[in-house]
């Protein structure tokens, strides 16, 4: 193999992206410091592309950039306007899906979808609301479920599966009827087995997954998203793709 | 104690497989109409799979129930032709009959009545389904009938074998519905030719997949035998659920020897040893009879071991019984399905081809064209090609329904004229036909001269035809209805989008829209189509936006207001508070001065 030879590149919006066979789009985007907006995408978990908020062009074609497998030569296009519109609507549509009432929800300031909604400069939801009836789940001691805000990316479903090996939360039901459920019979939290340590309680971007007693202790405005937006911090929790110098490699 | 003894022997009647769970969870619902909390814990017990998961699939399929469902649950089919014959009405004659609330469980724990998605009996609707047992043509005579039945609790296996006759209603036949093969012919012909040469025929005869898609079927064949794997797998896609669409029930019923054939001709080509037939639920009436076509293949050395004499080449068939999802007719869905999963499509690539049913190469076809397949095999693939247009070879199965005077199955060569097939069926007064279904094309009265065609007018058969009597923007609402109730959900602009289209034609059709409402139609289409998942989404706006172009009158004339109206409705929001204070001047909502 020729050392000198450069990594294999895509363009993104007309700048070089480098990649390590196997990444994908938004995976080496991310890495090489370049911002695509997403919400079900975690750069722990393998991506399934259900929020579609990633979506980009890619040679003409539409496609959601954390399951598009990256190749060399690909001209991708994210940065623009009917892009960008189209993202708005998406958030849009998962605004007037649940029930979210920023003012008073436990998680604003640290809530990944009010982030992007702000970055994408959404100014309202726009679209008629659905205003679904959903029930909280109080049921455990120390952990509060409020699926009025679940926007269904699955992350606690993987989280409870892949990490911690337990199956807590999984999809039930259809089209717009579908929801989130956990793992018992009397579909309670409290006699399912999570426990607070699991990486299922860290994952939820929004306010469904709670801890108990801690509410409002960060007071809002010296939230994570009240310091900066989500676009500069989805870069720096993005794995780096290790520099690679010229003069190192022989 | 008595319910794990009942659920034991179901999930040891499959082997123990989790993959078989769908089937599990239809034959346990049998025991007592639905699938309460307690049988999903023990299914998941004897399955060693998370509980969770169980719930998970189980509440994805229409047909099974989480919630107590009665033990009669009657399904009016909802399409839009068997609107058009009045199943509302009827639906409403059979709750007042029987003192009931449309999806509601009655009280005493008999009866469910509700709608459900078009069920492929559009030539002989209104139709119905009792817990998954097909009733064609319902009547107000029929209704009173079957309301009796249900009150003496008469179980469905003892009601009259005349309720259940289902006609086939072969009203044109060419190659393919008039063909007269032996079965095993075309698997000797194959054995004799040899696989390389049996692909060279299948490819050279230009067949493209009868589904929908349209994707060369020799080139499928050809991806999936270079493909590596421990095994491979042939699925034929019978879950013909595209609204109006019922060729493939009158194939599987009177020619299931040759869908057979066609899969076993792929088997031997691609190197399977085993192939499923995934049916659709709704024609749960067909299992019993297929499943006896498939015990004589057996007996004829068809299908088992070394087929036909031939030494090695050993192929069977296993049914899989859908539990109503119109999206598990895609294909990618069609295996998670398959494998005892919710129906959500994959993200491809890869692709069946290379990584389908459990991630070996696996070929999926439509019922129609592993019958053409078999036809090739036999008859070469020069024949075939020749037959059709130069870009579409062969012929295609249309399902005609609505407004005509002979609905039923029509074959024609490629390149048929729409006018020409409306003269057939004797259709007048023509205003519009919906070609392949809500997810293909409504052309109006000034394109009848286009021809079906992959390159005019693709189809997957459906062919619903609509009198100058018909509302069209009723069609579009009904589709739209469609969309969303079989939307996966996976996706966010499916998933949120077809609900909120349901609800702007909703809003229109109770006189409440205004221009901003068709503004919003268009707006989200664009969403939808290039953000969407798979083809559901991609296409939920079509019948919108098609008649949106061509009867925009049948919009307008519902509007308000041309210009822009907010939807609240302010007078009738206040009209409580005016009574309860008796201020009937216009300006008693605004604060006074004392």
């Amino acid at each position: 193999m020729n050392a000198e030879a450069d990594p294999p590149a895509f363009l993104l919006d007309g700048e070089e992206v480098p990649f390590e066979p196997g990444q994908t789009v938004i995976q080496a985007a991310l890495a090489a410091g370049h911002y695509i907006p997403h919400l079900c995408y975690h750069p722990e978990f393998k991506p399934h592309g259900s929020c579609k908020v990633c979506t980009v062009e890619v040679n003409g074609r539409t496609a959601a950039s954390c399951t598009m497998q990256a190749q060399a030569g690909m001209e991708v296009a994210s940065k623009t306007e009917k892009l960008n519109k189209e993202r708005q609507t998406l958030v849009q549509m998962l605004f007037v899906e649940g029930n979210h009432f920023c003012p008073s929800c436990e998680k604003s300031g640290s809530c990944l979808l009010q982030a992007v909604a702000y970055d994408l400069e959404m100014m309202s939801a726009e679209l008629d609301h659905l205003f679904p009836n959903r029930p909280v789940d109080a049921s455990h001691p120390d952990i509060l479920l409020d699926f009025n805000r679940c926007i269904l990316c699955e992350l606690c479903v993987r989280a409870s599966a892949e990490v911690d090996g337990k199956h807590v939360f999984a999809l039930s039901g259809r089209g717009i009827t579908k929801h989130l459920i956990v793992n018992a019979e009397s579909r309670r939290l409290a006699d399912t087995d999570i426990a607070a340590t699991d990486k299922a309680m860290e994952v939820c971007p929004v306010g469904v997954i709670l801890r108990k007693h801690v509410g409002f202790r960060v007071p809002i405005g010296a939230r994570r998203f009240d310091q900066r937006p989500v676009s500069a911090q989805a870069l720096e929790d993005a794995p780096r793709r290790p520099v690679i110098r010229r003069e190192d490699s022989t | 104690m008595e319910r794990y003894a009942g659920l034991y022997s179901i999930v040891e009647r499959y082997g123990g497989e989790p993959t078989a769970l769908l089937q599990i969870l239809r034959d346990a619902q049998e025991i007592e109409g639905w699938l309460p909390p307690a049988t999903l814990t023990c299914l998941a017990q004897l399955l060693g799979v998370p509980r969770a998961r169980v719930e998970g699939v189980a509440g994805f399929y229409s047909f099974l129930h989480l919630e107590r469902a009665g033990r009669y649950r009657v399904l009016f089919s909802d399409n839009i032709t068997d609107r058009m014959a009045g199943n509302i009405e009827l639906l409403d004659h059979f709750c007042n009959r029987l003192w009931l609330e449309r999806g509601k469980t009655s009280e005493d724990g008999l009866v469910l009545v509700d709608t459900t998605s078009c069920t492929g009996l559009c030539d002989q609707g209104p139709a119905i389904l009792v817990n998954g047992w097909a009733i064609p043509r319902v009547t107000p005579e029929r209704i009173d009938e079957i309301a009796v039945l249900i009150r003496s609790r008469i179980p469905v296996v003892n009601w009259p074998d005349g309720l259940f006759l289902i006609e086939d209603n072969i009203r044109c036949k060419d190659i393919l519905l008039g063909s007269d093969l032996a079965p095993g012919a075309a698997i000797r012909a194959t054995i004799a030719a040899g696989p390389l040469a049996t692909l060279e025929a299948i490819q050279s005869s230009n067949l493209r997949g009868r589904g929908g898609a349209g994707y060369a079927t020799g080139l499928k064949w050809q991806s999936c035998r270079n493909a590596t794997g421990d095994l491979h797998y042939v699925v034929c896609n019978a879950d013909e659920g595209e609204p109006g669409t019922f060729k493939d029930r009158v194939l599987l019923t009177r020619y299931a020897d040759l869908v057979f054939e066609g899969m076993t001709v792929c088997a031997f080509v691609i190197g399977a040893r085993k192939g499923f037939l995934y049916l659709r639920g709704e024609y749960r009436h067909l299992l019993g009879p297929l499943q006896e076509v498939l015990a004589r293949r057996r007996a004829d050395g068809l299908l088992g071991a070394d087929i036909c004499g031939q030494a090695g080449f050993g192929f069977d068939i296993e049914i899989h019984l859908g539990a109503g999802a119109y999206i598990c007719g895609e294909e990618s869905a069609l295996i998670e399905s398959l494998e005892g999963r919710r129906g959500i499509p994959r993200n491809r690539p890869p692709y069946p081809v290379t990584h389908g049913y459990l991630q070996q190469p696996t070929t999926v076809n439509n019922v129609e064209t592993f019958c053409a397949a078999a036809l090739i095999a036999l008859r070469g693939g020069e024949w075939y090609g020749k037959i059709g247009t130069a870009r579409s070879a062969g012929t295609k199965i249309l399902s005609i329904s609505g407004d005509c005077a002979r609905p039923g199955i029509y074959e024609y060569p490629f390149g048929v004229t729409v006018r020409q097939v409306l003269q057939d069926c004797g259709a007048e007064h023509t205003q519009a036909v919906q070609i392949s279904g809500p997810s293909g094309t409504c052309i109006d009265t000034t394109e009848f001269e286009r021809c079906i065609a992959f390159e005019d007018l693709p189809t997957a058969g459906a062919f619903m035809v609509f009198d100058e009597s018909r509302d069209l923007f009723e069609v579009a609402r009904n589709f739209a209805h469609f969309f969303a109730h079989e939307s996966c959900g996976f996706c966010t602009p499916c998933r949120v989008g077809t609900t909120l289209l349901c609800n702007v034609m909703d809003k229109i059709h109770r006189g409440m829209g205004s221009q901003h409402d068709l503004n919003q139609i268009l707006r989200l289409n664009p969403v939808l189509q290039s953000s969407s998942h798979c083809g559901l989404g991609q296409t939920a706006c079509n019948p919108l936006l098609d008649t949106i172009k061509r009867f925009r009158p049948a919009y307008e004339r519902r509007l308000e207001s041309l210009e822009f109206e907010p939807a609240f409705d302010l007078d009738g929001a206040l009209e409580r508070a005016r009574t309860m204070t008796g201020r009937e001047d216009a300006g008693a909502h605004l604060e006074t001065d004392e």
